[in-house]
């Protein structure tokens, strides 16, 4: 198991080196001066450029630039932001508990009703909760989640004004912010009314993210379930006389649950890339719309940083979730 | 499952299998009617289209479609904001999508399937080099890659191309390559090599064709996934720009009358669903005709 492990972060090293390499290239080598860009449309005088290039390091041979560059990285320094001045590792984690609010919120949703979706799915296969529920998903999978998002506020914001529009909170609440998590602080401010407030500005969020990996947990719930339930020890316990929501639910859902989990797990990345709409949707302060304004504004270190760290991100749930899996299933570590 | 024959018939011509196969899937052959209709109506959108699809007319603004009152005969779908005609829109976005659809494909495909031969072909130490890459570009969201790409090279519907094909290569060199390291050391590989056949013949003559279905299966699921990440994109003004008939632009230009007129909303958003779930669909569908050992239930 160690050995695995260790193998398995042989590679993890290599690729974040590489991860560094194209986030700290985008600006430095691909078209486009970042200096120019930052000065603006005044533009900017001949002996300021050299000063603001210097500054930068930019004068300097690309390698030294690139060690500078890595050795800050490891030690939590990714440059400031062109517009707000503040460190980018500072602003990445002042808004990434909105993000992670929001993901978990979603995944959560995606989790409790995908898998009872995919259970009931094979359990009848072929007959008309089986076609119901994986037209559904199918709908779900392709579904574009930026309009998904536009016709729910039309129905629910516009129509029947239940849920606002945007922000994580309603504007007259105000208290510290604890932990980052809306829900948890609201309820520790003590302010009547202010989780229902965050409750509300959540719901139209997370069921838009949530929608993309729901479908996909119920497909893959409902295969998975087809496969064990085909099984000899399947056929043996209902042969045993067990009742069929034992076989079904305690028996094959937990084998059938490891190429799940394995989903839901490796769905990170795709929450990250819905949470850049659905931010950008519904104005949410996390990392996604950081991420989009800072493209805007021409923000380079906040774009590289955020692009670094969201990789990272990535590579870390992947890494954890390999390790699980090598931990519930043997056979895996041999490979 | 029940009633296998085991006195086989001469074997059908492959198109004919495939489609014996294909054809059990009913969802599949509805989508792919859908898929023939859409680009029936993409090719021929320069003749059905009643009008330019940028032209404006400042007279009949946000009219809502026919069947709606104040809707007009002479605008199906009604009109968005500039009094543009929201039916020819759709059909020349429909030309703009599934142009990208199949671009993002081949060039994703064709440099995935090359990167992936080599790599399977190749001796230990490249083939590591080369996964490590297609892991560095798979840490990254496929969507934030393509923003981040895009703004650096400029948001045109081309670079959006070009960009959301390099987040995909990666799937196509992994498939590719597992798919030459199962096959690789067949008999049949061995005995062309052994008759003398040279590697880019063994890579490209020999290998490819059996490794073939997954890669299709996934160019199916690429296709409709660059629709909707070109027009993700679009919505986010990093793809086509105004006033390019694009279904994302058209939804992100539609975004302030959310409230006031919902046809300018739903229809572009529609007709995206509708294109990718017919794509879906076929692709659940090739699935199954194409890679029994993939088949679902």
């Amino acid at each position: 198991m160690i050995q695995f492990f260790l193998a398995r972060l042989m590679t993890f090293i290599p690729t974040f080196l590489g991860v560094t390499i194209i986030s700290f290239s985008f600006i430095r080598v691909l078209p486009g001066d970042p200096i120019i860009v930052m000065a603006g449309e005044r533009g900017l005088t001949e002996e300021r450029y050299a000063e603001l290039q210097q500054q930068f390091g930019f004068d300097r041979p690309v390698l030294v630039q690139f060690w500078d560059y890595l050795t800050g990285v490891l030690q939590g320094d990714l440059g400031e932001s062109f517009v707000t001045k503040k460190p980018v590792w500072d602003e990445f984690f002042s808004l990434f508990p909105a993000t992670l609010e929001l993901s978990i919120v979603a995944i959560i949703l995606a989790t409790l009703l995908g898998i009872p979706a995919g259970v009931i799915a094979a359990t009848n296969r072929g007959k008309f909760f089986d076609r119901a529920l994986m037209s559904s998903a199918l709908v779900g999978y392709s579904m574009p989640i930026f309009w998904w998002a536009l016709l729910l506020i039309i129905v629910f914001s516009g129509n029947l004004g239940w849920t606002p529009v945007s922000g994580r909170i309603d504007l007259l609440y105000f208290f510290p912010a604890e932990t980052g998590f809306m829900l948890i602080d609201s309820l520790l401010s003590g302010q009547e009314g202010a989780f229902k407030s965050a409750v509300r500005h959540l719901i139209l969020p997370s069921i838009v993210l949530a929608t993309i990996p729901l479908a996909v947990i119920a497909r893959q719930t409902r295969s998975a379930m087809l496969e064990v339930l085909s099984e000899d020890y399947i056929r043996t316990a209902r042969a045993k006389g067990l009742a069929p929501a034992r076989v079904n639910g305690l028996h094959a859902l937990r084998n059938a649950m490891i190429p799940v989990i394995t989903v839901i797990g490796l769905s990170v990345g795709t929450l990250l890339a819905g949470a850049i709409l659905t931010e950008t949707i519904f104005s949410w302060p996390g990392i996604g719309k950081w991420m989009v304004d800072s493209i805007f504004r021409r923000d380079y270190p906040v774009v590289q940083g955020g692009l670094l760290l969201v990789a990272a991100l990535v590579m870390v749930v992947n890494l954890i979730v390999d390790v699980l899996y090598g931990l519930i299933n043997p056979k895996i570590r041999k490979r | 499952m029940a009633d296998v024959t085991y006195t086989a018939p001469a074997r059908p011509g492959r198109l004919k299998e495939f489609w014996s196969y294909f054809r059990e899937n009913r969802g599949a052959v509805i989508g792919l009617y859908v898929f023939a209709l859409l680009v029936l109506l993409a090719a021929t959108a320069s003749v059905i289209a009643p009008y330019d699809p940028t032209a404006q007319n400042r007279g009949a603004t946000l009219i809502p479609p026919v069947w709606q009152d104040g809707g007009s005969w002479d605008y199906l779908l009604g009109t968005d904001p500039l009094g543009r005609d929201i039916l020819s829109r759709l059909l020349y976005g429909a030309q703009l999508s599934f142009l990208v659809g199949i671009m993002v494909v081949i060039l994703a495909s064709t440099g995935g399937i090359l990167i992936g031969l080599i790599s399977g072909f190749a001796p230990k130490w490249l083939d590591s080099i080369i996964m490590r890459i297609m892991d560095i570009i798979l840490s990254f969201p496929a969507l934030l890659l393509a923003l981040v790409l895009v703004a650096i090279l400029g948001p045109t519907l081309v670079n959006a191309m070009i960009a959301i094909a390099i987040a995909y290569q990666p799937h196509y060199v992994r498939l590719t390559r597992a798919a030459v390291l199962s096959e690789k050391n067949k008999d049949y590989v061995i005995s062309a090599r052994v008759a003398g056949a040279r590697l880019p013949r063994l890579m490209f003559i020999t290998v490819l064709p059996n490794c073939l279905a997954p890669i299709i299966v996934q160019a199916a699921l690429s296709f409709s996934n660059a629709i909707l990440d070109v027009a993700a994109l679009g919505f986010l003004g990093m793809g086509a720009q105004p006033p390019t008939p694009e279904w994302g632009t058209m939804l992100a230009e539609a975004r302030e009358f959310i409230l006031r007129a919902w046809w300018v909303v739903t229809f572009p958003g529609l007709a995206i669903l509708i294109t990718v779930l017919a794509i879906n669909l076929m692709g659940d569908g090739l699935r199954d005709a194409l890679d029994p050992k993939l088949k679902r239930s």
